[in-house]
């Protein structure tokens, strides 16, 4: 049997740690701010190298974005990623995320005529858009089965060409089986990462980068991609005015801690009446919710 | 691990890429090695790009180096606890003339850098730390990482790991930093917009201004501040003496929060949106404390070997040109064919005694120890010349030779006649 043939596609985005807004005009103010692996992709390909260490196969890592994006693809090969391409061209300046997930879903395709694609990973959103919406797309776009904001992948089975997995939703986690080929999108804080060896750092460093421009990735349609191929209007960009709000100090003589936290309580029950109700309704109740669904 | 290199360099500062970057020209298979998650990311502090070394290595740099802007003025003043008094230095540059001096973001700028030696076939590692040498008998061969199998082999190593050098340390290349050898420096980088930028400094399009301070500012330490213009933000610094902030116990925090008040500066700093603090030592032992440069085996370039020269803060420049030094070194001795034994390597020193570093530092061998010696340098006088220029300038009705007396007398009533005079000789010493 082989392995998974895998896609992770990830991105390269400022350090929002280290962004910061314009005073007056509410832009985003780049300079200065170092890029760095989109974080929550970090999951994404912890998931996918988990797998190759269970059943072998091959990983493919996928970033669109300008040149220096390398650095991305360069991190994720150095994490073990067998194969590392950049999808870069001018005509993709100004795409939303409507047009990123045609260019990606399209350069997915690509690899698939190297070999088949069992599962493409993304994480979860990006810390620059914050959208969520490129997996899906791309998903939609390929006709794969989505699975988002998945915590762990349980089975994965090549025979039977199925896999089943956790995802969390607001009410719990629902266990969902599906077959393959399907396009995962990891949630955050599912593993902790690995640290390469030297031999593999070595590798990552040697190894070259293909860099794909429209053409090499399949796209002939240019109304689909860059600015032509995003409907989306960004009609304001502002700060948020910062909470008024301020915490507040309870104080309290020692030996009455119990005075001092209904005082607590009293405090949460009258700025947030809803969540203390939930709390309270919730007590002892069983929490999570199982759903198998194919 | 069985694969060799020809060379490693530990660190990806300006030295390390500047010998990285001419080892691979000259045709070696170089591993570079960087501690931080990318070049300049742990060196994050505003300063001053010196054309000259940089350009030897790459010539046209001016066309893609992310430089801030070039400077057109530089000032130098002498505070006291609420004037200063100073010069002020502008020349445009010519347009038959390159720009010799720029403001760059280290950040930014190292990491560009490194980007050039990989293109030229260096391979840098980045996130991973050196821990020690690997040695046969005295011979170093090669460096063990943090990593997994983390150990590689190269006929020469070059350390370029700054200023704390752990590794020159560990080895006993180099003997443990004195505090009275370091300063620490404390930077802040505020954000503004071009045009308020341009407004405060006078200044258009890549114009920018440098503004070095002493005086009563470092509270009777040794140091000096500074206040440089990037594209969109300040680097506003202050660095003194480790052993003066050790005795004084004064927080260079709570230093720099005072330069940032004093009025001089107040009004250029307002309204900034503070983007990071940072603090970083620097080498100023000068000439005396610069260590044994290299051994079997091994080299040492830029902060790590203690180049820097205090009184000009020359810092990368001599990084760069070290490292650029160390490598035509190496890459001669390969050529006819030697080893790189202790004894071959001290061609290195040889080079370096020749070339513009080791003059200068030898040229103000002494400074530090007269203004150690000399503390009213920086504090008494400040504060008397402020108080003559208060003097002379206001117009109360008192005569002017009066007030020239009153000057005078000022300076008589702290110091000597042959107290003032042994100063100046001092000076002119410690910086002819
Ligand atoms: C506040 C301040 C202002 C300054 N202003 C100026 C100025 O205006 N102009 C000027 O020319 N100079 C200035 N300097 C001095 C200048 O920054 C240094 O001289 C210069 O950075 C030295 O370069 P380097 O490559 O030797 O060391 P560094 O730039 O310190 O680089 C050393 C590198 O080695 C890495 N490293 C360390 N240990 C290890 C290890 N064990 N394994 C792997 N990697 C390791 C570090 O992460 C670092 O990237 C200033 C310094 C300070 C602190």
């Amino acid at each position: 049997m082989r392995g998974p043939n895998i896609v992770v596609c990830v991105k390269q985005v400022p350090d929002s740690a280290q962004i910061r807004v314009h005073p007056v005009t509410g832009t985003i103010m780049r300079q200065g701010v170092p890029a760095v692996l989109n974080p929550y992709d970090l999951f994404a390909l912890e998931e996918a190298l988990q797998i190759k260490d269970r059943l072998g196969g091959r990983i493919v890592a996928l970033c669109m974005g300008p040149p220096q994006a390398e650095a991305a693809l360069r991190k994720a090969l150095s994490l073990g990623v067998d194969d590392a391409v950049l999808v870069s061209d001018r005509a993709f300046a100004g795409s939303d995320t409507l047009a990123t997930s045609f260019a990606l879903a399209s350069a997915i395709r690509q690899v698939g005529q190297e070999q088949p694609v069992d599962l493409v990973f993304t994480g979860k959103q990006t810390i620059d858009g914050d959208t969520g919406q490129v997996g899906p797309g791309v998903a939609k776009r390929l006709g794969m089965q989505l699975l988002s904001y998945v915590c762990r992948i349980p089975i994965l089975d090549m025979d039977s060409q199925s896999i089943v997995v956790h995802r969390w939703t607001e009410k719990g986690v629902q266990v969902l089986k599906s077959k393959l080929p399907c396009l995962i999108t990891v949630l955050e804080g599912t593993s902790e990462g690995r640290f390469a060896s030297l031999p593999e750092m070595i590798r990552a460093a040697r190894q070259p980068i293909r860099v794909w421009n429209r053409q090499a990735a399949g796209i002939e349609d240019l109304s689909k991609i860059g600015l032509k191929g995003s409907p989306t209007v960004v009609g304001k960009v502002f700060a948020p005015s910062r909470r008024a709000e301020r915490a507040e100090c309870i104080e309290w003589e020692q030996d009455q801690a119990e005075k001092a936290v209904s005082l607590l309580w009293e405090k949460i029950r009258a700025r947030q009446p809803e969540l203390v109700e939930k709390l309270s309704g919730d007590n002892g109740g069983e929490n999570g919710q199982e759903r198998v669904s194919e | 691990m069985n694969e060799r290199f020809d060379a490693i360099v530990v660190g990806a500062g300006p030295a390390g890429t500047a010998t990285a970057l001419t080892l691979a020209r000259g045709g070696w298979k170089v591993l570079q090695i960087e501690r931080g998650e990318y070049p300049g990311s742990k060196n994050v502090q505003g300063a001053i790009l010196y054309a000259d070394s940089l350009q030897k290595l790459i010539p046209n740099f001016r066309e893609e180096a992310p430089l801030e802007r070039h400077l057109v003025e530089q000032r130098v003043w002498v505070l006291d606890d609420r004037s200063y008094i100073g010069s002020t230095y502008r020349s445009p540059v010519s347009s038959d003339a390159e720009p010799d001096r720029y403001t760059i973001l280290r950040a930014q700028f190292d990491k560009w850098f490194a980007k050039k030696a990989q293109e030229e076939g260096v391979l840098l590692i980045c996130e991973t730390t050196v821990l020690d040498l690997l040695r046969e008998g005295e011979r170093v061969v090669g460096v063990r990482t943090d990593r997994e199998q983390g150990e590689v082999y190269a006929d020469v190593v070059i350390l370029a790991d700054g200023v704390n050098s752990v590794l020159a340390r560990k080895a006993g290349i180099r003997p443990e930093l004195k505090a009275g050898e370091v300063a620490l420096g404390v930077k802040e980088l505020l954000f503004y917009s071009q045009e308020s930028l341009e407004d405060r400094f006078g200044i258009q399009g890549d114009e920018g201004v440098a503004i070095e301070m002493v005086g009563k500012i470092t509270r009777g330490m040794v140091g000096t501040a500074f206040l440089y213009t990037n594209k969109e933000s300040l680097a506003v610094g202050i660095g003194c003496l480790l052993s003066d902030f050790r005795k004084e116990k004064v927080p260079p925090y709570v230093l720099l929060a005072r330069l940032k008040e004093h009025p001089a500066l107040r009004p250029l700093l307002r309204d900034g949106e503070m983007k990071e603090y940072t603090a970083h030592l620097i080498p100023e032992g000068g000439y005396k404390a610069i260590p044994k440069l290299s051994g079997d085996g091994w080299l040492i370039v830029g902060d790590a070997g203690m180049f820097v020269n205090s009184v000009h803060r020359e810092g990368s420049n001599l990084a760069m040109e070290t490292g650029r030094i160390a490598a035509e070194t190496v890459i001669e001795l390969k050529q006819a064919g030697e080893p790189f034994t202790e004894r071959n390597l001290r061609r290195y020193r040889q080079r370096l005694d020749q070339s513009f570093v080791m003059k200068d530092l030898r040229k103000y061998q002494h400074v530090h120890e007269v203004l150690d010696q000399n503390r009213h340098f920086l504090t008494t006088y400040p504060e008397l010349v402020n108080r003559a220029a208060e003097t002379l300038l206001r117009v109360d009705g008192v005569d002017k030779r009066a007030k020239e007396k009153e000057v005078t007398r000022s300076f008589r009533k702290h110091r000597s006649y042959r107290g003032l005079f042994s100063d100046a000789v001092k000076l002119w010493r410690a910086f002819r």
